[in-house]
């Protein structure tokens, strides 16, 4: 019997549980009319009949589709000549291989022995006795459990509790799921950001002024330094952040500070939607507005005022990038502007302070810890920006403050790093880890700043 | 204007008549809204001459006329949503902030309209300063909070005279004992009945002639309620004070004169003592009495 239509039997069986349970636990108090004799609701009973039939059934259902090709494997080298189980692990394991290629039909690596046929029948056989022992007792396994629910329930089992537990249960696997993914990344990040230590001394990662990744092949090949100094990349991803951030920061602060104190209600309706929409252009629509519209005119005004300015710039790209990231300071700004109680601008207006000093004097500095913190999230987010950077402020790793050279970012190497074959015990191929690691740090103790200040600011006004 | 003020003479004029009839008129005047007693006084602070104040359409203050004599503690108590606070809103423009607020008539202060379109609202709020029902101290030090309105009209020149401004004011308070020695912690970690008296500090530290109160003591315990009170007692010597109450006992404890507002309406105003021992007004009498409120 195939999965899927097994799966769908199972949820048949669930529905069927849960209108049995339904019905049963009304029957049981006699009647509509009388639902409130029961312990809990009738939906209550349904929805434990059906947990009955559903989750033993699929637990032994994911348990054995986790087992069974080991189990068929193992089988399958048993009933395999003796000469042939002799063979190393490796070899034997190319054997098995050959054999399931074989079962399923496919291209076999050499000309197929008479043994391998008879145990890819043999395999064909054990799968198809494995299909039909787990659709029989999956489903015997969900009828077993229908009927053990319709016996158990009673007017006054606690169905409710009941259900609430396995509710419970399931929002803590859901949790637990994110936890344990986040701390998969940054272990496997950890390993490989290890092995490429193991390669390059870390001191030389960290302080090495010098970044050219291209490692040699052949002891004799030229222009293949192979240097891993990591601080020109953190001094672009710094300049043009800093870039991003000296044209987002005030642009969102006084746009968020008009919208929050001076526009009207309509006007304020419509423009902060729109602003926000600036959050939803993808990057790299961004990216192609920064290399075709706004390099090209700073490289040309550049040139009218005589200055040197090449076609991929760090200021091209820093400035798209704090376009790109003025709603998020203005967006946030402008909520905690908002939430800064009216008794605070009331009892500045009563003493006879005029709009623009309350602004200055109470509602800024009293906005100031959940301002940071919207600040800080777009840093984070100028940090990690890719796409605008790719194509608008270049691949060179310069190490330089003039906004008018081109740079590079900690992401876009790691881009460039990972693009095309790789081979992943080249310190090449490795860096790539070591600086997602520190990326990864680096926006870590951001956020952690963050979500320290903005807490700090919800126990303001208890 | 002038039917408005005309209007008034003839309220006034009616009203001095009820006072000379007394108490046979209360009955007879059942739902009658217009004011009885004697609005004006001899020495007025501030004098307000048909009133009217809209929210929208809402028509929330209708044709209020009151005096608010110099060095006068006046309450004004009323039902909730009578007007009261509103009214004391709009005498010193906090109405301005509202959207969609719009004031009719004349109100003097000093006798200077302070609706005039080219009077500027700031100094006119330094003059009349308010103090609100929650209290509501700045995110700053207790010191910045009673600077704040001294360096925003630049009244202190000089830090030592600054420390000064933030000394007496503290003290005229009854706050300066308390909290001498920590005018650098934050306002916020103040008590209730502290936080209020350092508003009521903030409010004086910028000199004003009048002060608005609006519920002051409504979030207060009743220990912090007698200070505050005590204190408001204190302050009329060198100020005019108007406080909106909900509670009846505070008005005839800390007011001299009493107005009564009902749906909008200034229904009576006089004497706190006769206000609440001898009321002429039905809706009065039956206010006080506890028939409703």
């Amino acid at each position: 019997m195939q999965s899927s239509v097994l799966l769908l039997l199972l949820i048949g069986l669930m529905a069927l549980a849960y209108q049995m349970g339904r019905r049963r636990s009304v029957r049981l108090v006699g009647g509509y009319g009388k639902v409130r004799e029961l312990n809990s609701l009738p939906s209550y009973y349904g929805a434990y009949a059906a947990m009955w039939a559903g989750i033993p059934a699929l637990l032994v259902y994911g348990l054995w589709l986790a087992i069974q090709g080991n189990v068929v494997s193992h089988w399958l080298v048993a009933e395999l000549p003796p000469e042939i189980q002799q063979l190393p692990k490796a070899e034997l394991a190319l054997v098995v291989n050959d054999i399931k290629n074989l079962a399923a039909g496919s291209i076999l690596s050499g000309h197929p022995e008479p043994y391998m046929q008879v145990a890819a029948d043999h395999l064909h056989s054990l799968r198809q006795t494995g299909q039909a022992a787990l659709a029989v007792v999956v489903l015997s396994l969900g009828i077993a459990g229908l009927v053990l629910a319709r016996q158990t329930i009673r007017k006054d089992m606690r169905a409710r509790t009941r259900v609430e537990q396995v509710i419970k249960v399931l929002l803590i696997i859901s949790s637990t799921i994110a936890i344990f993914t986040t701390i998969g990344i940054v272990l496997s990040v950890l390993f490989e950001s290890i092995r490429f230590f193991q390669a390059i001394p870390i001191s030389d990662f960290l302080f090495g002024l010098q970044w050219s990744p291209q490692t040699a092949i052949r002891a004799d090949q030229v222009g293949s330094s192979g240097a891993f100094g990591a601080v020109p990349l953190f001094a672009g991803t710094l300049l043009i952040s800093g870039i991003a951030m000296f044209v987002a920061v005030p642009i969102g602060l006084m746009s968020a500070i008009y919208l929050s104190e001076y526009a009207g209600p309509k006007l304020r309706a419509m423009a902060k939607p729109t602003l926000e929409v600036l959050a939803g252009i993808p990057t790299v629509v961004y990216g192609f507005f920064a290399a075709l519209t706004v390099a090209p005119f700073i490289r040309d005004s550049g040139a009218l005022i005589g200055l040197d300015v090449s076609s991929e710039s760090a200021l091209a790209a820093g400035l798209v990038i704090g376009i790109m990231i003025i709603p998020f300071v203005s967006s946030l700004s402008d909520d905690v502007i908002n939430a800064v109680p009216q008794a605070m601008r009331d009892g500045s207006y009563a003493l006879g302070a005029t709009r623009s000093e309350t602004v200055r004097r109470v509602i800024i500095p009293a906005a100031l810890p959940g301002i940071v913190g919207g600040v800080l999230l777009a840093v984070s987010r100028a940090i990690g920006e890719t796409m605008i950077v790719v194509m608008a402020a270049g691949l060179t790793a310069n190490l330089t403050a003039n906004p008018l050279e081109s740079v590079t970012t900690v992401t876009v190497q790691i881009v460039t790093l990972l693009v095309g074959d790789q081979e992943f015990d080249s310190p090449k191929t490795l860096a790539a880890f070591a600086l997602g690691l520190m990326l990864f740090v680096t926006t870590l103790v951001l956020n952690v700043v963050a979500l320290h200040v903005v807490r700090k600011y919800r126990e303001q006004y208890e | 204007m002038t039917n408005t003020l005309a209007d008034a003479a003839r309220i006034t004029e009616e009203a001095k008549q009820a006072d000379a009839q007394g108490d046979s008129h209360k009955k007879a005047l059942g739902e009658d809204f217009r004011t009885v007693g004697r609005i004006r006084v001899d020495k007025p602070r501030m004098r307000c001459t048909e009133v009217n104040v809209f929210y929208g359409q809402n028509h929330a203050i209708k044709g209020v006329s009151l005096d608010i004599g110099a060095n006068e503690v006046i309450a004004m108590i009323g039902p909730s949503g009578c007007g009261k606070s509103t009214f004391l809103r709009s005498l010193n423009r906090m109405n301005d902030t509202i959207e969609g607020c719009r004031i009719e008539g004349e109100i003097l202060l000093d006798d200077q309209d302070i609706y005039d379109k080219k009077l500027d609202v700031v100094p006119l709020r330094a003059r009349v300063g308010m103090v609100f029902q929650k209290p509501n101290p700045f995110p700053k030090s207790i010191y910045e909070n009673i600077a704040y309105g001294p360096r925003i009209h630049g009244i202190a020149a000089t830090r030592t005279a600054l420390d000064e401004i933030v000394e007496t004011s503290l003290r005229k308070a009854g706050l300066w004992e308390e909290v001498k020695d920590r005018l650098d912690k934050p306002g916020t970690g103040l008590s209730g009945g502290q936080q209020q008296r350092l508003c009521i500090a903030r409010a004086i530290a910028v000199a004003p002639e009048v002060i608005l109160m609006d519920e002051p003591c409504s979030a207060l315990d009743p220990i912090a309620t007698a200070k505050v009170e005590e204190l408001i007692d204190e302050l009329r010597a060198n100020y005019t004070i108007a406080i909106v109450t909900h509670s009846m006992q505070q008005a005839a404890r800390v007011s001299q004169r009493t107005a009564y507002f009902h749906l909008g309406n200034l229904v009576e105003v006089g004497n706190t003592t006769q206000i609440f021992t001898n009321p002429r007004h039905k809706l009065t009498e039956d206010y006080i009495t506890g028939r409703f409120g």
